[in-house]
This record gives C-alpha cells, structure tokens and sequence, in this order.
C-alpha cells in the first residue's frame, strides 16, 4: 500500500468538503491533486490499494458520520437500510428474512462471515469488478483508462454473458440481484445535504455509458441509505447463487425472483440476474411468461430457457448458459 | 476529527502530497490499552505482529481470502488484514493470546487439542477466532451451517474433519 493521510469527520459536509474523487477516476490513471476517497468498511477500497490499482492521497473515512448504521422496517412505508449496515447485520434482520427472503438469503452467501462483519451496504454496492484483468496492475485495460479489453480474447470464464461488446465485467454485488428485484432506490447525499433517489437499477451504469465507472456517483456524493418498497400482499421472493464453491465464492451465476402471488397464481414478477452483465440484468421475456399464470415445473423450465435468451457468451463462458437456466427454474419453483 | 497532518517534503510537491506523520493509535487489545505511534496505512494485523509482537494472529495471504489473519472486533469476527488499525480505536479487540484464562484455555483451543485439529498450525488461530465469533452470534445449528460459517478460513493440511468436530463439540456445551 501506498503513503495516504486518513481522516474522520463525524458530520456529512465535512466529509464531502473533503472527498475530491471517485475511486473510478483515479484507477483510470488521471491525476488528481491530493486525491481523496470515501471508506466505509474499507474491504474492497484496501485491497484494490494492495493491489497497486489505486492509490489515493487520502482516505476519507465516513464511519464516524451519524444515522447511517440504522436499519428501520414499517409494513406501511417499507424498508429503509443505512449505507453503514453491516452485511452481517442485515442477515441477522428478523423482519428481512421474513418479508424478503431473497435479500436475506443473498446477504448470507455474499463473502465469508469475516467479511460480512466488516463489509457496508453502500461499500458493496459501490464495489469494483472482480475481473482478474481489472485487478492485475500489469494489465492497462478499458477500465484503467486504457485501449484494450483483455476478457475478450483472454481467459472470460468468470464474465457475462449480456451485453459482452465493449467490456464484459460482471458486477460483483450479488445483494444487489435481489434488491433490483425489489425495486429498491438509494438515496445519494451531495454538496450541501442535497439527496436525489436513484432506482437502483438505474444506479449502475453499463460500459455504453462509461466503461470506466460502474456507477452514477459523483465525486463527493455518498450512498446514506438504500429503500426497499413494502411488500405487498403476497409477495414471495427466493435467490440462489451458483459459484465454484459451496461458499465463500463470488457468484458465477445468480437470480432473484420477487413475485406477487394470488394463491399459486403469479400476478406480478421480476427476474434478476446476477453475474451475467456489466450490470444487474431484467429478464423481461422470462417475467412476461410467468405473468398470471400458476406456477408449474413444465413453465418454470421454460421461464428459465426465456431468461438467457439473447446471451452472448464468449469463448470460456458458455457453462453459464444452463446454469442460470437452473437456478432460475429453481428460483420460480421455490415460489409456491 | 480526527486529521493526521502532513509534514515532510515529497519528491515531487507538484502532483503529491507530502508524506504523512505518524499519530498516537490507542488500542484495547484482550483487555488493556495500549498506544503506539503507528502510519495510517498499518493494518491491524502489521499493528500486533510488527508493533506489539503478538505472532499469534498469522499473516496468510493479506488479502482478507484465507483468514488466517482472523481477530475478534467487539465479539465479532474480521479479517485484520484488511482493516487499518487506526480504524479500530475504541473498540475492544480480542485476539488468540486474549482466549485463554491464565493457564486454562478458552474450551475452544481445548476442543482443538482434544481433536488434533490442526497438522502445520499456520491457520490455527484464525479457525480458533472463527469458532468463538460463530459461538457469539449463536450461529452453526447444522452441519451445512457450520461448514458455510467456517468457509472463510483455510486449512491447506486438510484438517478440516476435525476441526469440523472441534465445532459441533463446542456447539453442544
């Protein structure tokens, strides 16, 4: 690790007069005076420094900021998650593991326990791909501010299989496949206590977009909390994550499925994907074949097969075709 | 806040800042304070091998993969490699030199004995921490749950089985 300054202002402004970068900015080589990054849990942040990916002036470390660790449920208003939460504390949440299952159970596979106690909501959302070229100091990709896309034709097996054109990096937030599926927003705080809500979904930006950063934050903007809708009548959620390893893996694959049932019939669905784009993927034609109708294994296939419809794969990754075909088919029969 | 200030010269004052000072870094480790002057960059885990001596907790692959590195922050456990120690201050931190009681070891480094749960013994503190934080959260009910718990700490000897036994042991008293 590089030289850098730490600092811990316990109110917002201060933290953003502070904050000068975004990570992206800087791994793409610019130069910026003095830089300056938010730490939350400081998982991802320390090892991309360990990594020499970046190298920030200072750290600005915004755990001592108030409010932000509080996780607050109402059956009216929905739910409302602090961007300081713990990964681990989110798991332990009764009234999550009740009225959104898939959350929960994505919370649980996410990294290891170690990790969970340490890793924030809003760190993991605003986390950096774990493309091994991306990772690799020796290697100046698109990410990095450079001219060439190693994945293409070197070795893809861990990348996605949507929208592969420009860089094919899956992003890494498997918490974020159920939350997309719950039409989650986060609320972003920026100069002088402004917030703007952002569908989470539309927090994520695809390499069309910016191949250099994977979302909208501005440079000294904060996640402060992420805002799930209540759930309605008869929602019913499952998640599954596929990886090499039984645990403590990242996803090569995962789905959420957030239903609105009727008795056994599905009046409303969405289908996330995980691991299979630059950014957490709708599977709009598998959702449109589920729409009322009840659930049954011949159409849970079929849900699957719709769902990777129009993949591209590239040359090592073509395995994740039928696996997403699974866990979403497992997904949807978990419903009733 | 706290702000470590910047003294010195740098190579190039143009485009970086000067390097940073040290600053006095309080830590309440197994029980007692203690303050050295320690870079922000110092993990926690260079913090208690390199600065206080404590080579009980391992330094495996520093990137927060193997868990060897393993300590306990407020009951909870972390992986202190990817934590800076500045970041802990104010919190109690517990790590394997901190589980026994005098002579009479914490009944999880028992268990570990009585199993033979370890051949090179690298890993061994950090599956010891693991188990106390899994023992704190009232967590590893079954079998699957127990072997997903302890999924962030390697054992490249393979001891595995019994370490396995250590925990369903210890989860029964």
């Amino acid at each position: 690790m590089k030289k850098f300054t730490w600092v811990q202002p316990d109110n917002i402004d201060e933290a953003q007069r502070q904050i000068n970068a975004v990570t992206a900015t800087i791994a793409t080589g610019k130069t910026i005076q003095g830089a300056a990054v938010i730490k939350a849990g400081g998982v991802d942040l320390l090892d991309l420094m360990k990594e020499n990916i970046i190298a920030p002036a200072k750290i600005v470390s915004i755990n001592a900021l108030p409010g932000l660790g509080k996780i607050g449920f109402d059956e009216k208003s929905g739910l409302r998650i602090g961007a300081l939460v713990k990964l681990s504390d989110l798991e332990e949440n009764a009234e999550i593991k009740k009225h959104y299952a898939a959350l929960h159970e994505s919370v649980s596979h996410a990294a290891t326990p170690q990790i969970r106690n340490m890793a924030t909501l809003g760190g993991n959302l605003a986390q950096r791909p774990r493309c091994w070229y991306f990772r690799s100091e020796d290697h100046k990709c698109l990410k990095k501010g450079g001219t060439k896309c190693f994945a293409q034709e070197g070795q893809n097996q861990i990348h996605g299989i949507f929208n592969t054109e420009i860089c094919p990096c899956v992003h890494s937030s498997s918490v974020s496949t159920a939350l997309v599926a719950f039409g989650a927003q986060v609320e972003i705080t920026g100069a002088k206590g402004k917030l703007r809500n952002v569908p989470l979904a539309e927090f994520f930006v695809s390499p069309q977009v910016d191949v250099t950063r994977e979302n909208i934050l501005e440079r000294g903007e904060i996640i402060t909390a992420l805002t799930v809708p209540a759930p309605p009548k008869g929602q019913k959620s499952w998640y599954i994550k596929q990886a090499a390893k039984e645990s403590y893996d990242w996803a090569l694959a995962d789905a959420a499925v957030v239903a609105q049932m009727s008795g056994d019939t599905i009046k409303d669905v969405k289908i996330v994907l995980g691991a299979a784009a630059p950014t957490p993927y709708r599977a709009t034609a598998a959702e449109q074949l589920l729409r009322g109708q009840k659930v049954s294994e011949k159409l849970a296939v079929q849900v699957g097969t719709a769902a990777v419809e129009g993949a591209t794969p590239l040359a090592h990754n073509a395995y994740k075709v039928p696996m997403f075909k699974a866990i979403v088919k497992e997904c949807v029969l978990n419903l009733v | 806040m706290s702000e470590i200030k910047s003294t010195g010269t740098s190579q190039n004052k143009t485009t970086s800042p000067a390097p940073p000072q040290k600053r006095e870094v309080t830590l309440h480790i197994n029980g007692k304070n203690t303050t050295l002057s320690l870079a922000p960059w110092t993990t926690l885990l260079d913090a208690l091998r390199q600065y206080l001596g404590m080579t009980g907790t391992k330094k495996g692959c520093d990137h927060g993969q193997c868990g060897a590195c393993t300590v306990l922050i407020d009951g909870k456990h972390i992986n202190s490699c990817l934590s800076l120690a500045v970041m802990q201050q104010n919190k109690e931190i517990t790590t394997i030199e901190g589980l026994a009681d005098g002579e009479d070891l914490h009944p999880v480094q028992a268990a570990f004995i009585k199993h033979d749960a370890f051949q090179c013994g690298y890993c061994t503190a950090g599956q010891i921490c693991s188990t106390v934080g899994m023992l704190n959260m009232k967590k590893g009910n079954s079998p699957a749950e127990i072997r997903d718990l302890m999924s962030g700490n390697i054992c490249r000897c393979g001891a595995y089985a019994n370490i396995f036994a250590v925990v369903e042991e210890v989860k029964e008293n």
